[in-house]
């Protein structure tokens, strides 16, 4: 069998509550600048949670990535992966191909994921008129705005992709897994570039089930910017977020051919399922399950667990953020004191669900490229079970010109985990070498 | 509202699904939907659902089928509106 090759991160795309873009939104995390706002929307709807995290500004936006015609078939969580997709394929020096250009990139693929999908468009498009007789009048695009996979469709005509475009789903892990997933795919020699990432649209409907299940933080209706909680002992549920995040990984071969700039390399990853055993379940993880997800990318990465200075974590503001941080303790096997910086994106976030993990490798990413750890707010008041790591839990953004490796991962409904491991990108090899930027 | 209205009103509801907008400024009526303007085969669907809404007419499919160019479509409405 031949070595398995090095996969790298070339181009970065974000479309974040708290900012579009890689300048705005590093400076959104530095700053510990909360994307979280109240939405009449939500409180007309009854909701309990009035609070969510919207990208803003993105009718503008869109109509100087999208055209009228691309427009009209798109629903959110599409004009949102859109978006992103754009951005990482453009800040990885790549030429869009133009529709009319006779082939497409048959070495480019994506796999960009969403939790939920295009619910809103059935819910406010397909059902109504369905159930008044009038499905004649539902027009040419209600399937491409539905159909689980088109957000990657779309993106792939808007590149004009040749390699795997597919569209994976499990719940809040499933951006981390289509990075996974698209490393893999590289390193096995079948692509050399590969968009991977997740998108969510926003819609009271794609939120409603989750306020039902009163997993919502209800309680910081007038005050949004405090409303996600991870970590903190007063944490009653989490935020709903929405936005996209691509990452554009390439083989280091097709990189340095290119002469590409390297962002990172992704060492390994793993991705699992608790089986809903062992104390598991739809909606809780099984921490054995958490446990092995965790060791397995780090085998897989081929380093040692005290070599990870930061864990970007799943971390949401329910009651199980002490129950993650005791897995990653349990799996590092490391003491408080020598444990990793640990942080909470989703404070500033909210949880964007199937978006979730791509946003949050974006800011790891870009935490590793610009050398800092973004501070996790509104966990002052800690929870007591995380008290004996206080010191690895920074508040406010510090700057951290040696940071190497961080570990991200993503856990979802469903008891599945997703973890993958980023390090600084050193040309010589994983084993030894200077790191180069 | 007399034939060059239809015309002009046609040409506006097809503006947003034109791929190439420059081809919209040699428009005639011979000009073919699909090959000249090249609009997306799928959103014929539409375009008919707007010209049955800013005209106030039913289109059936097989009307639809049998149109081209701009000027079939302008020819459809103005028929149905005598």
């Amino acid at each position: 069998m031949e070595a398995e090759r090095r996969v790298v991160v070339t181009g970065l795309g974000v479309l974040a509550p708290n900012g579009h873009g890689l300048a705005a939104f590093s400076d959104a995390l530095r700053a510990g600048k909360s994307g979280i706002r109240f939405h009449q929307h939500l409180a007309d709807a009854k909701f309990a949670c009035q609070v969510g995290g919207i990208p803003e500004g993105v009718e503008e936006l869109q109509n100087r990535y999208l055209t009228d015609e691309e427009l009209r078939a798109m629903n959110p969580n599409m004009i949102y992966a859109a978006i992103a997709a754009i951005d990482a394929w453009k800040d990885a020096g790549l030429e869009r191909l133009t529709h009319d250009s006779v082939a497409p990139d048959w070495d480019s693929g994506a796999i960009l994921g969403t939790g939920i999908g295009g619910i809103d468009t059935i819910a406010e498009k397909l059902a109504p008129k369905t159930n008044e007789g009038k499905v004649s009048r539902l027009g040419s695009t209600m399937v491409e705005q539905i159909m689980s996979s088109g957000n990657s469709a779309r993106v792939a005509g808007l590149l004009g992709l040749g390699n795997q475009v597919s569209t994976n789903s499990s719940a809040c892990t499933t951006g981390t897994e289509a990075v996974v997933m698209a490393a893999e795919r590289i390193r096995r020699g079948f692509a050399e570039r590969m968009l991977a990432g997740g998108s969510e649209g926003h819609s009271k409907y794609i939120w409603a089930g989750f306020d039902a299940m009163k997993v919502l933080n209800r309680t910081r209706n007038e005050t949004p910017a405090e409303a996600s909680r991870p970590m903190s002992a007063s944490a009653a549920g989490f935020i709903p977020g929405s936005g996209a995040g691509a990452l554009l990984l390439e083989s280091l071969e097709s990189a340095q051919r290119r002469g590409a700039r390297i962002y990172a390399e992704v060492l390994g990853g793993y991705v699992n399922c608790g089986g809903h055993r062992m104390g598991g379940s739809m909606t809780a993880p099984n921490p054995t399950g958490v446990q092995r997800c965790i060791r397995g990318a780090i085998a897989r990465a081929g380093i040692r667990p005290d070599e990870i200075d930061l864990i970007n974590g799943h971390l949401t503001a329910t009651f199980a953020d002490p129950h993650e941080i005791g897995s990653w303790a349990a799996a590092l096997e490391l003491s408080p004191e020598r444990f990793p910086f640990v942080q909470a994106t989703k404070s500033l976030l909210g949880h964007a669900l199937g978006a979730a993990g791509g946003i949050e490798c974006v800011a790891s990413v870009l935490q590793l490229d610009q050398g800092f750890v973004h501070g996790s707010i509104n966990c002052e008041d800690l929870h007591p079970a995380l008290a004996p790591y206080a010191a690895r839990i920074p508040h406010r953004s510090l700057d951290l010109p040696s940071l190497r490796v961080i570990a991200k991962a993503s856990f979802g409904f469903g008891d599945v985990n997703g973890c993958v491991i980023f390090r600084k990108f050193v040309s010589e090899g994983p084993a030894n070498g200077q790191v180069d930027r | 509202m007399n034939e060059q209205e239809v015309f002009d009103k046609v040409v506006n509801i097809l503006k947003p699904f034109v791929r190439d907008q420059s081809a919209l400024l040699q428009v005639t009526k011979e000009t073919s939907i699909l090959k000249d303007l090249k609009v997306n085969s799928a959103r014929l669907v539409d375009i008919v659902l707007e010209i049955e809404d800013a005209f106030d007419v039913q289109v059936s499919d097989e009307e639809a089928d049998r149109v081209r160019t701009v000027g079939d479509a302008v020819a459809l409405i103005v028929d149905r509106k005598k």
